[in-house]
């Protein structure tokens, strides 16, 4: 066990595995390492951006869909308020051509009744005056008992 | 198995012949062939592995091989960046090469101990210790170019003077010179030898129990060797990552100017 020329042996080759290592071996693999972490890093970055513009894109689509939302029920509110109006217009029209049906009909009635009373006048007149042909037992002349006749049948009236 | 081929030289023998190393030459200029060629082939695993990583490194999806190399990378770099706060192209790169190569020294103390001896001897090669970790030749090398990176820095960030006074003045102040001295060069110098002594005891321990292991008659071998392997695999790891953090707590140390 001694100390000899081994020695040099060895430092030599020592000093050639350092030399190699540091020249060609430790920059390319640590700078890969490097290259890799920050690419890591970046695409972290990236990742945490898009989750940052997916909230602000969420944000964006609550309050376009807020909107929507408003407008909508604006638009439904203004419909609703438009038919109300459009029922109470047709409930107006509807009162008022009855109103008018009503009226045209009361007239009519009331000329019908007129009609009716005339000619039940007529009758009365004509039954009065037979009746009282029988009982004078002769005939009443038209042309001369036309006072008396039109005044009985204005009394009758 | 090969208890029969050193059943001459006894139980010793085996021991013996497993911690020696496949050396050439004499004195201090022996070379442990076996230690050189281990450490370099797995270093070289080591860079082709990474290697191919970084040749196909992408920052999109990334690879199995290159999900593995970022994963040490990023542990290297974890470790770097929180004791050593200064800014260095060296450190985080020679952390990463202590880590991987003495993981895969260590490594080589999980192969049955006989295997390379054997197919070594088939190819007619006598000693061969395939754990580069238990060859204290190999832990001083790293920690003696640990050593001089700390003097460098300590040198290059704080100059040679204030370097100088630091080692003169602390931590005692001016009028105690010599003890501090005498303090610091024995805390600098602790460096290296704790360093290295540290790997190497617990790996040549590790290795010389797993030879014992070895000599026990085969029925027992495996209910002590494989609680001793899953143990080991923490040791191995614990030991790499010792020897990295403390690589980078020294230099971090030599980067701060007090």
């Amino acid at each position: 066990m001694s100390i000899n020329a081994t020695l040099i042996g060895q430092m030599i080759t020592f000093a050639l595995l350092v030399w190699f290592t540091m020249k060609y071996i430790w920059p390319p693999l640590f700078d890969s390492l490097e290259e890799r972490r920050k690419k890591i890093a970046e695409g972290l970055a990236a990742a945490e951006k898009g989750q940052e513009d997916m909230i602000l894109a969420e944000k964006k689509a609550k309050g376009v869909l807020k909107e929507a939302k408003e407008q909508s029920s604006e638009i439904v509110s203004l419909a609703q308020k438009r038919a109300n109006e459009i029922v109470e217009e047709s409930k107006e029209l509807a009162k008022k051509e009855g109103e008018r049906l009503l009226v045209s009909a009361k007239a009519q009635i009331e000329q019908e009744m007129q009609q009716a009373r005339e000619s039940l006048r007529q009758e009365v007149v004509a039954l009065a005056l037979s009746a009282a042909e029988q009982i004078l037992g002769a005939e009443i002349d038209h042309g001369k008992h036309q006072d008396i006749l039109s005044k009985v049948s204005n009394q009758l009236g | 198995m090969a208890t029969e081929v050193h059943a001459a030289e006894g139980a010793t023998g085996y021991i013996i012949h497993h911690l020696t190393p496949l050396h050439f030459g004499e004195g201090f200029w022996t070379l442990h062939l076996d230690t050189l060629f281990f450490s370099a082939l797995l270093g070289g695993l080591f860079i082709w592995f990474f290697k191919s990583a970084a040749e196909k490194a992408t920052a999109g999806v990334p690879g199995l091989v290159q999900s593995f190399a970022e994963m040490l990378i990023e542990f290297v770099d974890t470790q770097v960046k929180d004791s050593f706060h200064g800014r260095s192209q060296l450190i985080a790169p020679l952390a990463l090469t202590i880590f991987c190569w003495v993981f895969l020294w260590n490594f080589m103390d999980l192969f049955p101990v006989d295997i390379f001896p054997l197919i070594g001897s088939l190819m007619g090669i006598d000693y061969l210790r395939v754990v580069p970790s238990t060859d204290l030749n190999a832990t001083f090398a790293m920690s003696i170019s640990v050593f001089f990176l700390i003097i460098f820095y300590s040198i290059k960030i704080k100059g040679a003077w204030g370097f100088a006074k630091e080692l003169m003045f602390q931590p005692f102040g001016p009028w105690l010179l010599p003890f501090n001295l005498l303090l610091k060069l024995v805390e600098e110098i602790a460096k290296p030898i704790s360093l290295a002594l540290r790997l190497f005891g617990n790996l040549y321990a590790g290795e010389l129990i797993f030879i014992l292991i070895a000599l026990l008659p085969w029925y027992i071998q495996p209910v002590l060797s494989f609680p001793w392997a899953i143990f080991h695999i923490l040791i191995i790891t614990l030991q790499a990552f010792i020897f990295m953090v403390l690589t980078i707590v020294y230099l971090s140390m030599a980067h701060e100017d007090h």
